[in-house]
């Protein structure tokens, strides 16, 4: 009656006893390896200053993080240890324009982790992304450097590294290389009261290759569709908020075409522009700033979607993903608050259910 | 089959990959020799404890009643062997806490002796009532865990004219495969309780669910009720929680049970397929319940299977008999996944045992929690619907009111969301502990109103008291005064 079994067991605690095999670290592991072919495509259309930018981004996002959870006497190593700093980082450098000058990386990356997820309580606790937080923060503080866009080179026609170090560090990016994104020139024509018809006579410079003028991150369409299909296979995402969000750009984009070409882009140019894509699969489904119910997630995708389409056709900026993925952030505790899903044996009011007795 | 199309449908729930009942499941089922002692507790089931019969020194029979049912909902406890009354006392109980609860000590002779066997009338010939007293004599219970005593259930069938018998051998539970042994062994068994049981309640079919995990038994069950049309075997898909008795339901029938209703209210009633073989064995051979087939396996046994085990033997003893290859470290009663943590193995097994786990380290490993970041794994997984996470985050917040308001109540304790969050963090412990919170209040506010009914109570009577001394006064005086105008009166004549 003296085995180790008979006395106190070293641990007794509440069911369950088993766990499934996961973690927040694999869960930012997996959508970074998603990200990763799209992102290898934007260095390679935008060359070195690209991959500087990201690099000073994602070090700063983390410099960020570790100073204030330093500065709040929490535990450093787990924090940037589960990803998700190095995330936030990695996401506002596919947003910004791939050869901004160094200090919108490191301005952004500190804003994004500081200001947009650690002010709010750190991982979980933030209301916004905080990726679009910065990007929208550098976006309105510095609209021209964060709209200096340049084409996609490919590997021949890009600068050197010395010349691509002296675009990061330097200054300002040699006029040679400077182009317009297709949502710039459309808004920038239609208010010189240029239409479309006439701005797009040579056709659409849509594609969905990713060559074109965009952000560093966002122009590798394919690619990030199949990351994002991939999200879905590994089930970190649902279906919900992509598709409701896609769909959201599109059918406004239908029926503003149908009813007046001149005016308004056609689905396809706004699905194969600006961060549709990305945003779509990347950005409006982070899990701390979307709802959690599958009815909530489809009334915030198309939200994000619905707005996106306005801003772009009606704001003062010619993308607006970022501004509709806050807007919907903002909106985000109320769609959970009024899309909870029915419980079992209630009704959606939350009522037991009631028999109809046939008898 | 209508159901069919439903069952395709299910998408609440949790897939665990591997889950642990093979090889266990396999091995042939091993007898357990009797114990020195056994342990026989008073309350192995939902309802009041029984009340004992016999005395310390007596000397009881196999199947001898030791102690008899109390009240409506109460089972009476049997002896599982021959011996002598040693002890009746506390004893510790298999619980977390580790306090005590009462139970009847035997010494077993070893000798293993029986009450001379009585001839057994046919049930199916008997009347309902005279089958339900039978169960009822025969301390049978829920074995699927829920342990409510299987005798005013069937009475609960009758009242609500129950259609269908739904027989539960969902077993989803990862580790545990005694109901798939009871299917694979005693088949022939299960289904002829299963007809006493449709008998005992008028139901006219039932359906046996049991996860396509278990092809033997399902091939086992369909050849013991070929020749019975009333009773269908239905595969269901494996998921956890298949077993609960609301998810088996709306498997089966398509219908939910409404929240806070018993199954019987939408015209059926759910039995276990262990609880069915034991009533067969009550009603054919009187064998009253006082021995169940009990899983133990985990990754400290060293030969892990299904043992016919006399209900009180000590855990200790029965991982003593399949052997122990380490020091496990955490005992379990039940399944990994709603299953109590055991104090450690000097504790007596119950009626609503289906298994005993001695876990090693590696099995029960879980990380330090981490924020929630509100992924949503625990809402897709949640079987009733709720949001687990928001729940979580008012418990947390110290709202239980909140928590309450969000239908914790609701909550199976399943454990599906703690097992799927990646953050680690313990939400079933939170639904616990937020339930006693809420209970202390309900008790509190039940003890505020009862203490205001008596000062109100108190103050009435004071007053009244009051009332009636002034009155009192004032009558002595008003008589006084009479007295006096009566002395004076006759004092002037």
């Amino acid at each position: 009656m003296n085995s180790p079994i008979s006395t106190a067991l070293p641990s007794v605690a509440a069911s369950p006893h088993a766990k499934e095999f996961s973690s927040v670290s694999t869960v930012m592991l997996k959508v970074m390896l998603a990200l990763a072919p799209a992102t290898l495509c934007g260095f390679w259309y935008f060359g070195w200053p690209a991959i500087s930018l990201w690099l000073l981004t994602v070090a700063s996002a983390l410099a960020g993080e570790a100073a204030c959870l330093v500065l709040m006497k929490k535990l450093v190593r787990p924090a940037l240890l589960d990803g998700s700093a190095l995330l936030t980082g990695w996401l506002l450098a596919m947003s910004l324009p791939p050869w901004a000058p160094w200090w919108i990386g490191v301005v952004g990356g500190l804003f994004a982790t500081v200001v947009g997820k650690q002010a709010f309580g750190g991982l979980g606790c933030n209301l916004f992304n905080p990726a679009m937080v910065a990007r929208v923060a550098l976006l309105v503080s510095f609209p021209v450097v964060m709209t200096a866009w340049v084409g996609p080179s490919g590997q021949s026609a890009s600068p050197g590294l010395v010349e691509s170090l002296s675009i990061t560090f330097g200054g300002s990016i040699p006029d040679a290389y400077t182009s317009a994104t297709l949502l710039g020139q459309a808004k920038t024509e239609l208010s010189r009261g240029v239409t479309l018809l006439q701005t797009f006579a040579q056709g659409l410079p849509v594609s969905f290759s990713g060559q074109r003028p965009g952000s560093m991150g966002e122009t590798g369409i394919v690619l990030l569709a199949a990351g994002g299909l991939a999200l879905l296979a590994m089930r970190i995402i649902s279906w919900h908020i992509p598709l409701a969000m896609l769909l959201g750009i599109a059918i406004p984009a239908l029926i503003g075409h149908a009813v007046n070409p001149a005016r308004y882009l056609d689905a396809g140019a706004h699905l194969l522009s600006g961060a549709a894509v990305l945003g779509a699969f990347f950005i409006a489904t982070d899990y701390v700033t979307s709802p959690s119910s599958r009815a909530g997630q489809l009334v915030f995708g198309a939200g994000c979607g619905f707005l996106t389409w306005v801003i772009r056709s009606y704001g003062g900026y010619p993308e607006g993903v970022a501004f509709a993925v806050l807007l919907m952030n903002a909106l985000a505790p109320a769609i959970d608050r009024l899309c909870q899903p029915r419980i079992y044996g209630r009704d959606w009011r939350g009522n037991p259910i009631k028999l109809n007795k046939e008898k | 089959m209508g159901f069919l199309d439903k069952i395709t449908g299910v998408s609440w729930g949790v897939h665990p990959h591997d889950d642990h009942k093979r090889p266990a499941a396999d091995v042939p089922l091993r007898v357990m020799p009797i114990p020195a002692t056994l342990c026989v507790p008073l309350l192995q089931h939902v309802g009041a404890p029984a009340k004992p019969v016999v005395a310390v020194g007596d000397k009881v029979l196999r199947g001898q009643l030791l102690a008899s049912a109390q009240g409506n909902v109460s089972a009476p406890v049997h002896a599982p062997t021959s011996g002598v009354v040693t002890a009746i006392g506390p004893v510790i109980a298999p619980h977390p806490s580790g306090l005590p609860f009462d139970a009847i000590t035997i010494a077993c002779d070893g000798e293993d002796q029986a009450l001379p066997a009585s001839e057994m009338p046919d049930p199916l010939s008997l009347a309902p009532d005279e089958v339900t007293r039978q169960i009822a004599a025969a301390g049978i219970v829920g074995l699927g865990g829920a342990t409510f005593p299987s005798a005013p259930k069937a009475q609960l069938g009758r009242k609500h004219a129950v259609e269908t018998l739904i027989i539960n051998g969902g077993e989803c539970e990862p580790y545990l495969s005694s109901d798939d042994c009871v299917m694979r062994a005693r088949a022939v068994e299960v289904v002829d309780g299963i007809r006493i049981l449709m008998h005992a309640t008028g139901a006219a079919s039932a359906l046996v669910g049991i996860e396509d995990n278990k092809p033997e038994a399902i091939a086992a069950m369909r050849a013991a009720a070929k020749s019975f049309d009333a009773i269908r075997i239905c595969p269901v898909p494996a998921r956890y929680p298949m077993g609960s008795d609301r998810q088996l339901v709306e498997v089966l029938t398509g219908k939910q049970v409404p929240a806070g209703a018993r199954t019987a209210t939408v015209g059926v009633l759910v039995n276990n397929v262990s609880t069915c073989a034991a009533i067969h064995r009550a009603l054919r051979h009187g064998e009253s319940l006082y021995r169940r087939i009990v899983t133990v396996n985990g990754g400290a046994v060293m030969d892990p299977g299904n043992v016919l085990a006399p209900i009180g033997v000590m855990v200790e003893d029965l991982l003593a008999f399949v052997g122990l290859k380490e020091t496990p470290a955490r005992l379990v009663m039940g399944g990994p996944m709603m299953g109590a943590a055991l104090p450690h193995a000097l504790v007596p097994t119950v009626k609503g045992c289906g298994g005993i786990l001695a876990l090693s380290a590696a099995e029960i490993a879980k990380p330090e929690p981490s924020p929630c970041i509100r992924c949503g794994s625990c809402v897709s997984a949640c079987p009733m619907g709720l949001l687990p996470l928001e729940i979580a985050a008012r418990v947390k917040a110290g709202d239980y009111d909140g928590a309450d308001a969000q239908k914790l109540d609701d909550c199976l304790a399943c454990g599906c969301c703690a097992y799927v969050c990646p953050s680690h963090l313990p939400l079933v412990h939170a639904f616990y502990h937020a339930k006693g919170e809420l209970w202390k209040r309900a008790q509190q506010k039940k003890r505020n109103e009862f203490t205001k009914g008596l000062a109100q109570a108190r103050t009435a009577r004071l007053e009244r008291e009051a009332r009636e001394r002034a009155e009192a006064a004032a009558r002595r005086k008003a008589e006084r005064a009479a007295q006096q105008a009566a002395q004076a009166a006759a004092a002037a004549e």
